[in-house]
């Protein structure tokens, strides 16, 4: 009853192709935008902001951007955690390198050198297809691993080879406060998605999803493939680049390689499949499932009072993570997202069988 | 040239041990279309089952033979191993039937996950010893040919000559028995081999069950190099580029694959390893497998991929 776009007439292109056609979605849009922006910072405690919602923020970027590439343009990439970590090191060497640099423009630079990065390691995606090409991408994984590692130049010859960052403000307002950090990597998440959303509706979208669905009929009807397929990984990896940098200024302080190993990159890629392939606000809702998951996991044993030793919590925690992976999988094999897609075609119909 | 011969030697037999690995994604590859990710969790598991019932049985049953233990624990572990192919094949695989590569993929991510947590729960997380009676001492050889001789560990040899005669078996079993051809008719097409009568599902269990088996193999082999812990289902990332370079379908390109990035490897971090600062064997063989994969993009004997409109 309540969701149901009788009554609204489109009386003008415009109002046809609007983001969001249905005058509900963006009520809720706008209700969710004003809960993230005003009302959670008010009320919610400061743990919510440091264990939940900036991880949250920040890994769902990163797997928007990941979505981009895989649901979108369907090359598989098992290397985002060097694209993340090209961001966070290059915008750690902007702000280190160039005194005075606003930390905005920064972490823009990192996700400008994620870019050239990720279409250097997208070329061959030219050439290799499929799983060929989601082993090849691991190259790009274990190249960066080992460059940030054994490279001292890149940590500005840090002798523990961990690099940190502090003292971080935008435009004169200091970062500090968990609040800060929050709104900071909320505002960043917000344009991007809508950057993205619109992307994705755009040409450039169109043809990405072209080469997804079939590259050699998509080049027939006169998609270059060259184009599209690089389009894809250098938006795909600034996204993530961006990402990458405020994991590391923002969530971490202070970081190593090992932050964005080879886990990193499959937690990503878990996120947009139980997310949702080629969908934005999949990208969302199964970045919060995996970042809740091991969390809700945790606390199980609590509630039932049940004393187990740390190490056998864990095994027991990646036993049922894996389980509930697979169960995920077999489930809704199309991510969550398809879940509430379903739901809105039954609501749209509601209390009515057809 | 000693030097050479004996980098050359080493590589060569690393090569025979990622090839071990790298067969049993080919198999599962080939029969079912599943890229396995969970097979160095697998690996895991079939080692350490191996390790601790070997240590169990004498303590249960009160004997000390150790050859009787590691056959009892090689038993174990195998009848295990087919166990949990038929429970991947039951639970997880003929529901997933017709999904996108991608998505078995991460499904096997899952039950690497799983089996990762089961493994450690169920046998413990220390380091784990296999002795199964490698010898330990290096060989010298050649030494009238060359000053100093050349120097081969044999635990490496004997590896070795175990993962030839395995791949042997395998081809055998492909070749010449009537599962090995229903196995091949699978691969080849799902449906045609279904509508001739061969059961799927039961194929799935067969392969998954050999590759559960070369797991346990390769697992006993990298334990007792390297003693049974966590740090074993990683030693299937190192497989990975065999894989790719020798083409996901071709059980020789496995070999073969593994015999050039062992030896790539090997002559890299010797000749090439002091320009780069060192350590470059971890991205190495993937940038080998990449290069490589740009000129032929199937792999060495992978089947042509040929596009259709």
């Amino acid at each position: 009853m309540l969701y149901r776009e009788n009554g609204q007439f489109k009386t003008s292109y415009r109002a046809d192709q609007q983001l969001f056609p249905v005058r509900q979605d963006r009520v809720a849009i706008l209700a969710l935008l004003a809960v993230a922006f005003v009302l959670l910072p008010l009320a919610a405690p400061e743990y919510l902001f440091r264990a939940i919602l900036i991880p949250f923020l920040i890994l769902s970027l990163a797997a928007l951007g990941l979505n981009i590439l895989v649901g979108y343009c369907g090359q598989i990439s098992l290397g985002t955690g060097a694209f993340m970590a090209v961001g966070a090191y290059a915008a750690y060497n902007v702000q280190v390198r160039i005194p005075g640099m606003p930390l905005i423009a920064s972490l823009l630079l990192g996700g400008l050198c994620a870019t050239g990065v990720g279409v250097l390691f997208g070329i061959p995606s030219l050439r290799i297809k499929g799983l060929y090409l989601a082993v090849a991408t691991l190259a790009a994984q274990f190249f960066t691993d080992w460059a940030f590692l054994r490279i001292s130049w890149f940590t500005n010859h840090s002798s523990s080879g961990s690099v940190s960052v502090s003292g971080l403000n935008v435009f004169g307002l200091p970062i500090e406060s968990p609040v800060s950090k929050y709104l900071l990597c909320l505002g960043f998440v917000s344009v991007f998605a809508l950057l993205a959303k619109n992307l994705v509706r755009a040409s450039i979208g169109r043809e990405w999803m072209a080469m997804r669905d079939m590259d050699v009929a998509a080049a027939v009807i006169g998609i270059r493939p060259m184009y599209a397929k690089l389009t894809a990984f250098a938006v795909s990896s600034f996204i993530v680049g961006v990402a990458g940098a405020l994991w590391g200024f923002v969530h971490l302080g202070a970081w190593e390689p090992a932050a964005f190993n080879i886990d990193r990159s499959f937690q990503l890629l878990f996120m947009v499949i139980i997310g949702g392939l080629g969908s934005i606000s999949g990208s969302f809702i199964g970045a919060a499932f995996i970042i809740l998951l091991p969390l809700l996991l945790n606390q199980v044993p609590r509630w039932f009072d049940m004393p187990l030793s740390t190490a056998l919590a864990s095994h027991l925690e990646s036993m049922i993570f894996g389980a509930l992976i697979v169960f995920f999988l077999i489930v809704e094999p199309h991510g969550l997202a398809r879940l509430w897609s379903t739901a809105r075609e039954k609501l749209r119909l509601w209390p009515f069988p057809h | 040239m000693g030097f050479f011969l004996e980098t050359l030697f080493g590589g060569l037999m690393a090569g025979m041990l990622y090839a071990l690995i790298a067969l049993g994604f080919v198999l599962i590859y080939k029969a079912s279309g599943v890229f396995n990710f969970a097979q160095g969790a697998m690996v895991l598991f079939a080692a350490l089952a191996m390790a601790r019932f070997s240590g169990w049985y004498p303590l249960w049953f009160h004997f000390e033979s150790k050859l009787l233990a590691n056959l009892l624990g090689f038993v174990t572990a195998a009848a295990l191993m087919v166990a949990v192919a038929w429970l991947v094949e039951r639970l997880c695989l003929s529901r997933l039937v017709n999904q996108d590569g991608i998505t078995l993929l991460m499904a096997t991510l899952g039950i690497a996950y799983f089996l990762d947590g089961l493994g450690q729960t169920l046998f413990g997380n220390d380091i784990y010893k296999i002795d199964v009676g490698m010898p330990k001492e290096p060989l010298l050889v050649l030494q009238g040919t060359f000053d100093g001789g050349v120097l081969i560990s044999q635990e490496d040899l004997v590896a070795a000559l175990v993962a030839a005669t395995l791949v042997a078996l395998l081809a055998l079993f492909f070749q010449k028995t009537a599962t090995g051809r229903a196995l091949r008719a699978v691969a080849d097409d799902h449906q045609a081999a279904q509508s001739i009568g061969i059961p799927l599902d039961r194929i799935w269990v067969i392969v998954w069950s050999v590759a559960g088996i070369v797991a346990l193999v390769a697992g006993i082999i990298w334990g007792s190099k390297l003693g049974v812990q966590f740090s074993l289902s990683l030693v299937a990332l190192k497989a990975l580029p065999v894989v790719i370079l020798g083409g996901l379908t071709s059980i020789p390109g496995a070999i073969l694959g593994g015999l050039i990035i062992g030896v790539g490897e090997k002559l890299s971090e010797i000749y090439l390893g002091p320009m780069f600062g060192g350590g470059i064997e971890i991205w190495f063989a993937y940038v080998l497998a990449l290069l490589f994969l740009l000129v032929r993009p199937q792999g060495l004997f992978g089947e042509k991929i040929i596009d259709r409109v």
